[in-house]
């Protein structure tokens, strides 16, 4: 066939899947993009924290704030999308077992990737471009920090068209059968919020270059705040799209666990692709010229429609977990499918922790904040970078890593190197993670404002003192910060490490992580209680007991505040 | 045997039964996120903390202009603290006009306890994060919209507003009083 000839492919020893070999060199390409810009995000979040931190207060304030521009830009854009392209083409081709569409495309949008994040990182390291990543007009940064993030988008779409051609391609030949596998099902989701994502931020960055080369008079400052934030938090339903799909994904790898139910998981991701988008709202709660009737929908997701999908999926994914061990026999209790887990696997455990501290810190902090009173006492303080750090640093970014682990003996074909340093990684980055995340909350629920370099306002007349539990929760957040650093640098390191020095996979070699056999024990009554998984039951309850508590303590705390209309 | 990431075993999923373990949970939790949604609605009616979104389209000149005519009709002394600045005493129940700028918040303001105000703010240069410490309450401040919360003080002391929405490289520096009166 000449479709053979123009895509060779391999069979890969470790998992059997077929694999286009022209995919896998953008999958390396792209996830080492991601892995590189990670190390510079990451080099720009150690001094922020590093100044934060009143006891250390590393940098001088302009360094500061550029360092905060960088680290947003880098690690919340840059790290996120390379690998999100890694991930659309691993399941558009690897697991539909098909040749990719127009690599040469998916070259083009992979450059303009590369242009674009290394002319807006350029335009940050002049130092007239300290604008944050929100970037609000009339602030204005110099034109090729706008165009860098233009040139970045529009490669970012260029890889989102290649997934979409993709699938289109693999239907079209017959490389499978029936439906949509689920994680491609909910890669697809991802790949529809991040074209609405890139549109609206196409809509609002354009005219903003534009006024910034002098061709526009102005752009509302209003309008900018709901258009940009249609690109800003949609992104980050990106992110949750994408690492829900790996969460589904490692749990099938590790132990061949399938959905507990196609329709409940799809009709999850469907509600996303529905709802997921109208976060924009979450920033402009405490805006002017925005009505409540408008806020509420909005900031609601529409009745929480999309909130529900995220329990939903915060239920399945634990669940198909716990039904797989079951079904091999760890049936006993309610947790012993869980005790029995392979915690020492990074793939795994990075996973799990990713899924309990999104759920627990970014999840429930994330609902609560957005309540349009509610966020009258969180808006701008530290609260705000605590819980997204839940959300995209110890939810997405641990999902990620955990997924390298499985690509590196898989599409690069290397022994992870210091196995044990890998077992230890997913705790260190995620505890780290976790403990600042809560902590910075904790301080923001003080009143400490986020993007801040002094808040201990030395030498001002006006001067307001925080009082001390806020100091002693910022040290408490950097000190754990730095943890998290500490296990962002390791993981680095294995990884580059790994495809520099890892023994190349042989054809009878086993590797490193071992992926549990996928093959069911054939227990056929398992469960408790008439529930086939009751010990995630349990867990969701706990969760959920956990919301409503922090909710109502929220409301109570709200109530205290002078009357206002 | 299937899994998440080969196509589903029985063509025609849908049709599938839903096990016990998520019927339960997506009963509990859709009921939860209806009663958010209706509690959301509801605290404008049952909660004393609402945004009334009361708001105006102006620009920095018009919003400038207000805030000098309101600081020159009012002002009763100069700061104990910054002696540069002055501070104002409105009337209970009148409009109040707080400006944001690189990078202060102009006038500071002394309010009586228990008496309601208009406060209007708005931005005379970029966006900036009116931040009332240590009450922590928060509201976004940005060029050509001035917003209108209508305050209640129901506690005395001195209250210091920050700036916390990112204006550039004095922004750390950018404070401001309001000091209830007994």
């Amino acid at each position: 066939m000449s479709t053979m000839a123009l895509s060779p492919f391999r069979i890969d020893v470790v998992s059997g899947l077929r694999m286009d070999l022209k995919a896998s060199t953008l999958i390396k390409a792209n996830a080492v993009a991601a892995v590189v810009f990670l190390l510079i995000g990451g080099l720009f979040g150690a001094g922020v924290g590093l100044t934060r931190w009143p006891a250390v207060h590393l940098l001088p304030a302009d360094y500061f704030y550029m360092a905060l521009t960088g680290h947003g830009v880098v690690a919340l854009i840059v790290w996120v999308i390379f690998f999100e392209i890694a991930v659309l083409y691993f399941c558009g081709s690897t697991l539909l077992n098909s040749r990719l569409a127009t690599p040469r495309w998916a070259w083009a949008g992979f450059w303009l990737m590369i242009i674009g994040a290394l002319t807006t990182i350029v335009a940050v390291l002049q130092g007239d471009s300290s604008v944050m990543m929100t970037s609000y007009v009339p602030m204005d940064a110099a034109p090729h920090f706008y165009l860098g993030l233009i040139l970045f988008a529009v490669g970012a779409l260029i890889g989102c068209f290649v997934f979409l051609g993709t699938i289109v391609i693999a239907k079209e030949e017959g490389t499978y059968r029936g439906s949509l596998p689920l994680v491609v099902f909910g890669a697809l989701t991802a790949a529809i919020i991040a074209i609405f994502t890139i549109a609206a931020g196409a809509i609002i960055l354009i005219p903003t270059f534009l006024w910034s080369v002098g061709l526009i008079h102005s752009v509302d400052p209003m309008m900018y705040r709901v258009i940009w934030w249609a690109l800003g938090h949609s992104s980050q339903q990106i992110n949750v799209a994408t690492h829900i799909s790996i969460w589904y994904l490692i749990a099938s790898l590790v132990f061949g666990a399938k959905p507990m139910s196609e329709k409940v998981s799809r009709t999850a991701f469907l509600l996303y692709i529905l709802f997921l988008q109208l976060a924009s709202a979450h920033h402009l709660l405490s805006d002017p010229g925005l009505s409540s009737a408008w806020k509420i929908l909005n900031t609601s997701y529409m009745m929480y429609l999309a909130v529900l999908a995220s329990l939903v999926h915060g239920l399945t994914v634990p669940g198909s977990i716990e039904v797989a061990q079951r079904r091999r026999g760890f049936n006993r209790g309610w947790f012993e499918w869980l005790r029995k887990a392979p915690w020492g696997n990074p793939v795994f455990s990075g996973m799990f922790l990713s899924l309990v501290i999104f759920g627990f810190v970014g999840g429930i902090s994330g609902v609560v904040m957005s309540v349009e009173q509610v966020n009258m006492i969180i808006h701008n303080t530290a609260y705000v970078p605590g819980h997204f750090h839940g959300t995209v640093a110890g939810g997405t970014t641990l999902a990620f890593m955990a997924l390298t682990y499985y690509l590196i003996p898989v599409v690069f074909q290397r022994e992870v190197i210091l196995p044990r340093l890998a077992t230890l990684q997913p705790y260190l980055f995620g505890i780290g993670t976790a403990v600042f995340a809560v902590a910075f909350m904790g301080a923001g629920t003080l009143g400490v404002p986020r993007r801040h370099w002094d808040i201990t306002f030395a030498g001002l007349p006006l001067a307001h003192e925080f009082p001390g539990m806020a100091y002693m929760l910022i040290a408490i957040a950097e000190f754990a910060g730095v943890v998290a650093v500490l296990g962002g640098v390791a993981f680095i390191g294995i990884v580059v490490g790994s495809l520099l020095f890892g023994r190349r996979i042989s054809e009878d070699a086993k590797p490193y992580p071992r992926v549990a056999d996928a093959d069911a024990g054939g227990h056929k009554e398992i469960g408790l209680v008439g529930f086939e998984a009751p010990g995630t039951f349990v867990l969701a309850m706990v969760l959920f007991a956990s919301l409503v508590l922090y909710y109502f303590i929220n409301f109570k705390y709200l109530a205290t505040l002078w009357p206002l209309r | 045997m299937p899994t998440s990431y080969t196509p589903p075993a029985k063509a025609i999923w849908w049709k599938e039964p839903i096990e016990r373990t998520e019927v339960v949970w997506i009963a509990i939790a859709f009921l939860w996120c209806l009663f958010m949604f209706g509690w959301m609605i509801a605290w404008h009616w049952i909660g004393n903390q609402n945004m009334a979104n009361e708001a105006y389209k102006t620009s920095p000149e018009a919003y400038a202009a207000k805030v000098e005519a309101f600081t020159a009709k009012y002002t009763v002394r100069q700061d104990k603290n910054d002696p540069s600045l002055p501070v104002v005493h409105p009337p209970a129940g009148s409009d109040v006009y707080l400006a944001a700028s690189r990078w202060q918040w102009r006038p500071l303001l002394e309010l009586d306890k228990g008496k309601s105000y208009r406060v209007h703010i708005s931005s005379l240069d970029w966006d900036h994060g009116f931040s009332l410490q240590p009450l922590n309450l928060n509201f976004q401040a940005y060029p050509g919209y001035e917003q209108v919360v209508t305050l209640t003080p129901t506690s005395a002391g001195t209250f210091t507003l920050l700036c916390n929405e990112y204006c550039g490289i004095g922004h750390h520096t950018m404070l401001g009083k309001i000091y209830v009166k007994e």
